[in-house]
């Protein structure tokens, strides 16, 4: 008997059991289905987290004191004083692979106009530091270089901060606000970032020359951190080195010696978020391809019966010379055939509710062109594995002990 | 009759088959030697328990024997694997079952083709090409579409004889094809394989029934596992006659 023979004998085996053929499917759509939403989830997810981390600039590199180290004992690198003034000068007049440049120190505390409060974060940058964020400011101007070097008390806010202090929408340009006591003329309004993906409010910020928070607010002759832009993405690395060369250079660092800041690229930290991603999308897939177990036991009970069912018929296919492997191959081939179509519409169910469902629910979702084709390879090993033993009990009847079956 | 010059179709040579049921050996037929030749209508009788089902598996290749050899139209089948029993199954024998045995939600023609389909020599076409004609010689030309549950008793075992025939088959065996049916019936079967036999079909039937063994050329009566007579029929009863003497039904 030909394959073909085969098809058209399996097929319309499953279709003269509509019912019951459906009813074993069923687990499989389900199973496909769940697999592929989850997938869509984690990959929807991973994507809004990459979108997002390029908007604060994928070619932004960050420079901290201190090294890394995961064993022995080392300093708490925030303590560390080794980002100078000096470095940030010699950066900015030997960069070539970095186009701008702004040091950072950060002050977290209470920010206070007439009888309102909110509680924020000062950073203290130069006026690159909103290209390199890619920070648009709304309403004024940004602080000026001719700012730092005075260390004026002036400062660019962000929309959670006039909401605070002054009220939804209202004007804060000109206005006066108190951060640790000291005063800051408000002199530019930045354009709303919304909240991230870890549920930060980035809009409330308080960026003012780096000069003033060193100064007036820390009372500090370091950087906390040194951001950076590379020219392009893909030149990350050679910024990262360029860099690293002129730094060791600065501090004097001689041959092997360690580095004493390190350098960290906005493509490793998108890498680090992806894999955390990966994990989260591994565990809600594995729990979904556990449905797909099921439903593969679910099909062998189902074949098992089929064939007890059956016996007749088999026993007259082989008594009109079927051999066993011809018998066994039917029912594999009906056990793949009921695998693969819940299969085809467990996709077809979760490509639709991952395209109209999830998202109604706000969840980011896009489904991976690979999640198609496992899920659909896993439908035909499901189908071969759990409609093995079932074939086999076929194959292995007596055909005269099978005919005479009533 | 010159029986010497004959194609010898069938020929057992002192075939044993012994089961083992726990401790017990049972000695279903204990020693059976016959030939039958080409173009023969033998009917095989005897009671149950007689050993003539464990003649038929022997017959039908379905079973081996314990001992003695069995030659079918040249081919001996004692050595034979399963698959080339399967194999020789799908070629020599047409099968007639007693309880027609046809696929259910199956058509007619579909049901003919079934041995043909184990048959590579065949494509779809062929196939049915040949599943209409046998269907044609048992007279269910025009109800070739009709589905196995859409048919009567009689149209079910027409179909399997067609089934039986589709395969040119070197021996028709029949079990007890027309045990199932009613009297009338009966003899519209045995019109048949009586036609059948005039065509030149070697046909072997098996049955508990005495009386079918008149409308026979050759009847092997068996007893406790042995032969207990083998006789010819000169005088074979037409079936087509005895169909015309029942009485009439009410209504048909």
């Amino acid at each position: 008997m030909n394959l073909l023979n085969l098809f058209k004998v399996s097929i319309t085996a499953v279709a003269s059991n509509k019912m019951r053929s459906f009813l074993s499917m069923l687990g499989i759509i389900i199973g496909v289905a769940a697999v592929i939403i989850m997938m869509s989830i984690g990959q929807g997810s991973k994507e809004s987290i990459r979108k997002e981390l390029s908007t604060m600039g994928t070619n932004l590199l960050t420079i901290r004191p201190g090294a890394d180290m995961r064993g022995g004992v080392r300093q708490d690198p925030s303590a560390m004083q080794t980002l100078k003034m000096a470095d940030y000068q010699r950066i900015m007049q030997e960069k070539k692979y970095v186009t701008k440049v702004s040091p950072e120190v950060t002050s977290a505390g209470q920010v206070i106009y007439g009888n309102n409060n909110t509680n924020s974060t000062i950073y203290g940058e130069s006026p690159e530091y909103l290209d390199i964020k890619q920070w648009v400011v709304e309403e004024g101007d940004c602080f000026t270089e001719e700012d730092v070097k005075k260390a004026a008390k002036v400062a660019v806010v962000g929309k959670t901060i006039v909401t605070e202090l002054f009220g939804e929408g209202a004007d804060a340009i000109g206005k006066t606000i108190r951060f640790k006591s000291i005063p800051l003329r408000i002199v530019g309004v930045l354009k709303s970032k919304g909240y991230n993906s870890w549920g930060m409010d980035q809009d409330n910020v308080i960026i003012a020359p780096y000069s003033t928070v060193m100064k007036r607010i820390a009372a500090q002759t370091f950087f906390s951190s040194i951001v950076c832009s590379a020219i392009t993405e893909d030149l990350s690395d050679t910024a990262i080195e360029e860099l690293t060369q002129i730094l060791r250079e600065n501090h004097k660092l001689k041959g092997d010696a360690a580095d004493d800041f390190t350098i960290r690229s906005q493509a490793e930290m998108m890498a680090t978020m992806s894999s955390t991603m990966d994990t989260v999308t591994l565990i809600l897939v594995v729990a979904a391809a556990f449905s797909l177990l099921v439903a593969g036991i679910g099909i062998m009970n189902i074949m098992l019966v089929s064939v007890t069912e059956r016996t007749k018929e088999i026993g007259l296919r082989m008594a009109v010379g079927a051999t066993g492997a011809v018998i066994s191959l039917q029912f594999l081939i009906e056990s793949v055939l009921i695998s693969v179509t819940g299969g085809l519409l467990g996709i077809l169910v979760g490509c639709s509710a991952s395209g109209f469902l999830v998202p109604a629910f706000g969840m980011p979702s896009s489904v991976p062109a690979w999640s198609i084709y496992v899920s659909f390879l896993v439908c035909v090993c499901i189908g071969i594995l759990f409609g093995y033993i079932p074939a086999q009990k076929a194959a292995r009847m007596d055909p005269i002990e099978a005919i005479r079956h009533e | 009759m010159a029986e010497d010059k004959r194609k010898v179709v069938i020929e057992l040579r002192n075939v044993k088959r012994y089961f083992q049921v726990g401790s017990e050996t049972v000695k279903a037929l204990r020693g059976v030697s016959f030939k039958i030749y080409e173009g023969e209508f033998v009917t095989i009788q005897g009671t149950s328990g007689s050993g003539k089902s464990t003649l038929l598996n022997q017959l039908g290749c379905l079973d081996t024997p314990t001992e003695g050899e069995y030659i079918l139209d040249g081919i001996s089948v004692r050595s034979m694997s399963k698959n080339q029993r399967a194999h020789l199954r799908n070629r020599k024998i047409g099968f007639v079952f007693q309880n027609y045995n046809l696929l259910a939600k199956t058509t007619a023609v579909e049901n003919v083709e079934l041995p043909l389909m184990y048959n590579n020599k065949y494509n779809a076409k062929q196939r049915r090409e040949a599943a209409v004609k046998a269907l044609q010689a048992v007279g269910l030309g025009d109800r070739l579409e009709h589905k196995s549950n859409q048919m009567s008793g009689g149209q079910m075992q027409r179909v399997a004889i067609a089934r039986a025939l589709v395969n040119n088959p070197a021996v028709l065996l029949a079990d007890e094809a027309t045990g199932n049916l009613d009297t009338r019936t009966s003899f519209e079967m045995l019109v048949l394989f009586q036609e059948l036999y005039k065509k030149g079909h070697t046909i072997i039937f098996v049955t508990h029934n005495p009386e079918i063994a008149e409308y026979s050329s050759r009847n092997i009566n068996l007893r406790d596992g042995k032969i207990r007579e083998d006789t010819i029929n000169t005088n074979i009863k037409s079936a087509a006659e005895a169909l015309a003497a029942l009485p009439k039904p009410q209504d048909d």
